[in-house]
């Protein structure tokens, strides 16, 4: 999987950075920056889900024949599904709004004494075990979150007890004055926003799973899926799409940008020919192009493709080569234009008057020094990538449709946003999501480059 | 007596830096009388251009004035609503930038920049306007005025740039006309055309000019008073002929011991020792006691006071407290002139290698014949060549080890190109290089690696030259690893700090990256660096013109030292003509591509043949108020090199130009084995 690959390589790349004292110096200065810590926290929540997401399994046959049918399934399964069972398994009938104990729609109802009104239906999951619904609920959903939020406390102080006896024992000081370098923000580290933010979360996560096993936090969607686990389960396909076509238009833009400008002559016009070709066709028709072609591919093989997530995931990174390949032109630009400012520069110069070798230049001097660049343009494609996925799953060639995405939730609530009264649930849902990963993600690199600039103290 | 024009009491301007205020300018009190040239006079970094900006309101956001008066004309103009300070920018006070380059908008024709401001403070309109540009443009002597208003700012040189500059300052006749460096970004011939200009306006029109510079020359050839700043703070004033004769402070005193010139040859120079302190801290004593050679423990404790030394000359400092009290005799180490005192400090010791046969016999380090290094110009769909750029037009010259040839001229004639060329850089079109007796303009790839441990190059601007993101340890190990000078990590590093060390720097430094270090400093680490893989031979591209002057000082202090303790050669490429008497052994003088003359300093400097070398030597400022030397005027700027005029290149400006010299370049005038020259002049003897 090319995920942990990912994974195998920036935990070597921490490895050697740990060996090396002038290349920890950038990390620790991004490990005194609030924000960069405090986003960073995020993102990380954000890629554990993800990754749970991503170990996938089918479980074992012979356990399967223990159970009883119902839990048979053909599809693959992820930890996540396992950690998030019950939201999985919850299905309503249609529509429902968050927290709400009633259907979106009116239905027949069949009443005990065998009469029939039309009515809002009772849901079979959200908020089933209450007597009285009407009454019940607000004292209820207030107890559920008093009882999330006590976890969240127990939770956080468990927490802060441990950083307080780890930092007393790293700095060797007494747990006490470990705790006011903690609370006066004395330690190098910002621990404060770091532990305001993790206590968030945790209390977003307490909240979160008391309250969604009683009620569908976020409401459901058309075929009665829970929102709010559709909204977790897409973070994974946003961030897949987001690295894996940064990956494969990095190398594209990156070589042929900075060869475009530091070799100049017939090297330059052959690469600009290129993109201002590619770029000139537009990218929607390419990819639709190259979707259908995979599409056909995959019903001709059918017996390459074993599972439902197989195929999604297949498309997925099919996808995301095909969006790599069209998008590098912009970053390729951009970073031929510095490479043509830098190759004038007189430490280039220098370096050729030692008799350093071509690619030994780019790769000692241009590349860091345009390593900025490269940083903002990433973070900003990210949004605009998972955006793309919408787009394209509107016009029907983006990502699989039975694959949970942001794209496809906003998709779906598009038509549903002219209703009266309206679904804004699963718009709103997706549209937090992203927010909040774009904005960390955004924030973090930001904190990166300053840190890594040599320049900025 | 008239009250001064401008008054300025105790300014102080803060500039907020985060957590710190630095204190840019601190206390600061001068004044100006009309019709009178006032020169602020400092190296960089010492709140020249903040005052400036401050008496124009015009300081960045961070800054702020704490305190202070300034009047013009008895009005205070730190009082004045922005509105109306409007209408004395540019009205009454107008002010010249030292980057002609930037400060004209390049999408605007020259005849509407300076139609703006009349339109904005005269009641000119229409037909007016035009009539005043014109008069105007003629008045700051642009040639044709009628059709060049029409021109954009990319059509003009930089010398005609600063004059249409001068003009959109002049449009509203100010009182007092602020020049920020007005010169210091142009070549020497234009300067003299650039400060002539401003003589005679300021003579015709009576106003006051506050010149800025950093450089003694101009100062000494335009001011009828001068400043000298220091960290901020005015440390001694005076009357131009006083200043230049009897310089009271010790910083101005060194200041001219620091300039290099003929008479110091063979000699240090004097330094600052250290660096300017940082102005974010408070001062508890006098700001240049820990650079002051005679300073004492009072100036670390006390802040000295302002005294008045004679009418009209001020200093701030304790040693003339001290005189008027009592006397410590051992105080008193400096009398007399500055000039004279570092002239007098030792008496010249014969430079090494003075006695020198001229090299006759030995084969020279380097061998340059006929370089040609041409740009084609490429026009058209398919990029056929045009044209030529003929920037390197058939140049010869030689190095013989151990020693240094300068190479001189003003910008764009192609110095820089010849150093690449000869370092293979730009690869030449043709002509040979051969160092040692190898030809390298016919070696590839390896091969040519394999040679470039022996020559080396020392660039202009140290903030560009090194790698912003690479440690000094990392910069230096380049080259020596590209070289395979030294195979093993831990000798290499040994080495690195053994080369820190032979430049000036001490070893911890090399964990830092370039930006943490100063602009003399980042030229110690180039230096370094070159000398990592132990060349023979090092270009040395304008290393000190980007400098401060006691920073130049220490700069050419250590290249001398170098030469001397290592036997390198040097390739001095400069247009500053007095490091050239200073440094060089040997001159060669280049306009246009080509050298025109060239012979040992003694020949070149002191009995220049060629118009050009007699016209650039005339043109250069000197640093003494006495001088009346008759300065040769050249007319016009450097022609393309595109497009070079037909026979000898030089005729459209030469003074003593023959119709014959129109015909054909001329040939090599030989006068004796070192000296000669391509001049008509010279052919018939």
């Amino acid at each position: 999987m090319l995920l942990f690959l990912l994974l195998a390589g920036v935990a070597f790349y921490a490895w050697r950075v740990r060996r090396r004292e002038h290349l920890l110096q950038p990390w620790r200065r991004l490990m005194r920056s609030r924000s960069g810590m405090a986003s960073a926290v995020v993102l990380l929540a954000f890629v554990a889900v993800g990754v749970l997401d991503s170990l996938h399994f089918r479980l074992p046959l012979e356990r399967q024949a223990n159970n009883a049918e119902t839990h048979y399934s053909p599809e693959v399964l992820s930890v996540f599904d396992l950690l998030a069972g019950p939201l999985r398994k919850q299905l309503e009938k249609t529509y429902s709004a968050p927290f709400a104990v009633h259907l979106f729609t009116k239905e027949t109802i069949e009443l005990p004494g065998g009469k029939q009104t039309r009515d809002f239906p009772r849901l079979k999951y959200g908020g089933a075990h209450l007597r009285d619904p009407v009454a019940d609920r607000a004292a209820d959903i207030a107890v559920t979150a008093a009882t999330g939020a006590l976890y969240a406390l127990v939770l956080c102080a468990v927490m802060t007890a441990l950083l307080v006896l780890w930092l007393a024992r790293r700095r060797g000081v007494s747990p006490g004055a470990a705790w006011m370098l903690i609370r006066h923000g004395h330690d190098e580290i910002p621990w404060r926003t770091l532990l305001a933010t993790i206590g968030l979360l945790i209390l977003f996560v307490c909240l979160a799973a008391l309250l969604s096993a009683k009620y569908h936090l976020l409401g459901t969607d058309k075929v009665g899926q829970d929102v709010f686990y559709l909204a977790l389960k897409s973070i994974r396909t946003g961030l897949m799409i987001g690295t894996l076509t940064t990956l494969v238009m990095l190398p594209f833009a990156l070589l042929l940008g900075i060869m475009a400008g530091y070799f100049r002559g017939w090297v330059d016009d052959v690469i600009q020919y290129t993109y201002t070709t590619l770029s000139s066709i537009p990218g929607v028709l390419l990819i639709a192009a190259a979707v259908l072609i995979l599409q056909v591919y995959m019903d001709s093989n059918q017996e390459m493709f074993d599972t439902v997530a197989a195929r999604a995931d297949i498309r997925l990174l099919f996808l995301c080569i095909i969006l790599g390949v069209t998008s590098w032109t912009g970053l390729c630009r951009l970073l031929r234009g510095e490479a043509l400012k830098l190759r004038e520069m007189e430490f280039i110069q220098a370096a050729t008057a030692f008799g350093v070798g071509h690619f030994r230049i780019i790769a000692r001097h241009i590349l860091p020094n345009v390593m900025h660049i490269v940083l903002i343009s990433i973070v900003l494609d990210f949004s605009g990538l998972v955006l793309a996925e919408a787009v394209l799953s509107y016009v029907g060639v983006g990502v699989d449709p039975s694959m949970q995405s942001w794209g496809n939730m906003i998709n779906g609530a598009r038509l549903e946003m002219a209703r009266e009264p309206m679904v804004w649930w699963s718009l709103l849902a997706a549209f937090v999501f992203m927010f909040v990963l774009v904005l960390s993600a955004n924030l973090f690199s930001d904190r990166v480059r300053d840190a890594f600039d040599p320049r900025v103290r | 007596m008239k009250s001064p024009l401008l008054q300025v009491e105790n300014l102080t301007v803060r500039i907020d830096s985060g957590k710190t205020q630095v204190r840019a300018v601190d206390g600061v009190s001068f004044s100006i009388n009309r019709h009178e040239t006032f020169a602020l006079l400092g190296e960089s970094g010492c709140g020249k251009s903040m005052t400036a900006l401050s008496l124009m309101r015009l300081l960045p956001d961070a800054g702020r004035i704490v305190s202070g008066a300034v009047s013009l004309d008895g009005q205070d103009l730190l009082a004045l609503p922005e509105i109306a300070m409007r209408s004395v920018r540019g009205e009454r006070i107008a002010m010249i930038f030292q980057e002609p380059m930037n400060s004209l908008n390049p999408v605007m024709t020259v005849g509407r920049q300076i139609a703006e401001t009349l339109l904005r403070h005269t009641g000119l309109r229409g037909e007016a306007v035009q009539a005043r540009v014109l008069e105007l443009l003629d008045d700051v002597g642009i040639p044709d005025a009628k059709a060049r208003c029409n021109d954009y700012p990319f059509q003009f040189s930089g010398g005609m740039k600063q004059r249409v500059m001068i003009a959109i300052a002049l449009a509203c006749e100010p009182d007092l006309l602020i020049a920020d460096e007005p010169t210091t970004a142009l070549d020497v011939t234009i300067q003299a055309q650039v400060l002539d200009l401003l003589r005679r306006l300021q003579r015709e029109r009576g106003m006051a000019v506050l010149l800025i510079s950093h450089d003694l020359g101009v100062v000494a050839g335009m001011a009828q008073r001068v400043a000298v700043m220091y960290a901020g703070e005015i440390v001694e004033t005076a009357d131009r002929g006083d200043f230049f004769a009897h310089p009271k402070h010790p910083y101005t005193r060194k200041l001219f011991a620091s300039l290099p010139g003929a008479a110091r040859r063979g000699q240090q120079l004097e330094i600052i020792r250290g660096m300017v302190p940082r102005l974010d801290q408070e001062f508890s004593g006098c700001r240049f006691a820990g650079r002051c050679d005679s300073a004492w423990e009072r100036c670390h404790t006390t802040i000295p006071e302002w005294v008045e030394v004679s009418s009209g000359h001020g200093v701030r400092c304790h040693l003339f407290a001290a005189l008027r009290v009592s006397t410590p005799s051992s105080a008193l180490p400096l009398q007399g002139g500055g000039c004279e005192t570092g002239a007098a400090l030792s008496t010249p010791s014969p430079l090494q290698g003075e006695g020198w046969d001229g090299g006759e016999g030995v084969a020279p380090l380097l061998q340059v014949d006929g370089l040609k290094v041409h740009f084609p110009i490429h026009k058209g769909l398919f990029k056929r060549v045009a044209g030529q750029v003929m920037a390197v037009d058939g140049v010869s010259l030689a190095i013989h080890s151990g020693r240094t040839l300068a190479l001189v001229g003003e910008s764009g004639c192609g110095k820089t190109t010849v150093g690449k060329g000869i370092l293979q850089l730009l690869r030449p079109t043709a002509g040979s290089v051969r160092f040692a007796g190898e030809e390298l303009t016919r070696l590839q790839g390896a091969a040519l690696r394999a040679r470039r441990a022996n020559f080396q190059i020392v660039f202009q601007d140290p903030y560009s030259s090194l790698d912003p993101r690479m440690r000094v340890a990392d910069i230096i190990e380049e080259g020596m690893m590209a070289l395979g000078a030294a195979a093993a990590a831990s000798e290499r590093q040994s080495q690195v700090d053994c080369l820190l060390r032979q430049v000036g720097l001490s070893p911890d430094s090399k964990y830092r990256y370039p930006h943490e270090f100063s602009g003399g400093q980042r030229q110690r680490v180039a230096i370094a660096r070159a000398l990592g893989v132990r060349p023979k031979l090092i270009i040395c591209d304008e290393p000190t013109s980007a400098l401060d002057v006691s920073v130049q000082a220490q700069i050419l202090n250590l290249l001398k030292g170098l030469q001397d303790e290592l036997g390198l050669a040097y390739l001095f490429i400069t247009h500053n003509l007095a490091v050239v008497e200073y440094f060089a052994h040997e001159v060669a003088v280049m306009y246009l591509g080509r050298i025109v003359e060239r012979g040992t300093v003694e020949e070149v400097m002191r009995a220049p043949r060629h118009p050009y070398t007699q016209a650039l030597l005339s043109a250069v400022p000197a640093a003494d108020a006495g001088s009346s030397r008759e300065i040769i005027r050249l007319a016009g700027d450097l022609p393309s090199p595109a497009n070079p005029p037909s026979g000898c290149h030089f005729h459209p400006r030469c003074p003593q130009a023959m119709p014959a010299c129109r015909e054909s370049y001329p040939a090599e005038v030989v006068f004796s084995a070192t000296h000669s020259v391509h001049c008509l002049l010279f052919a018939g003897k």
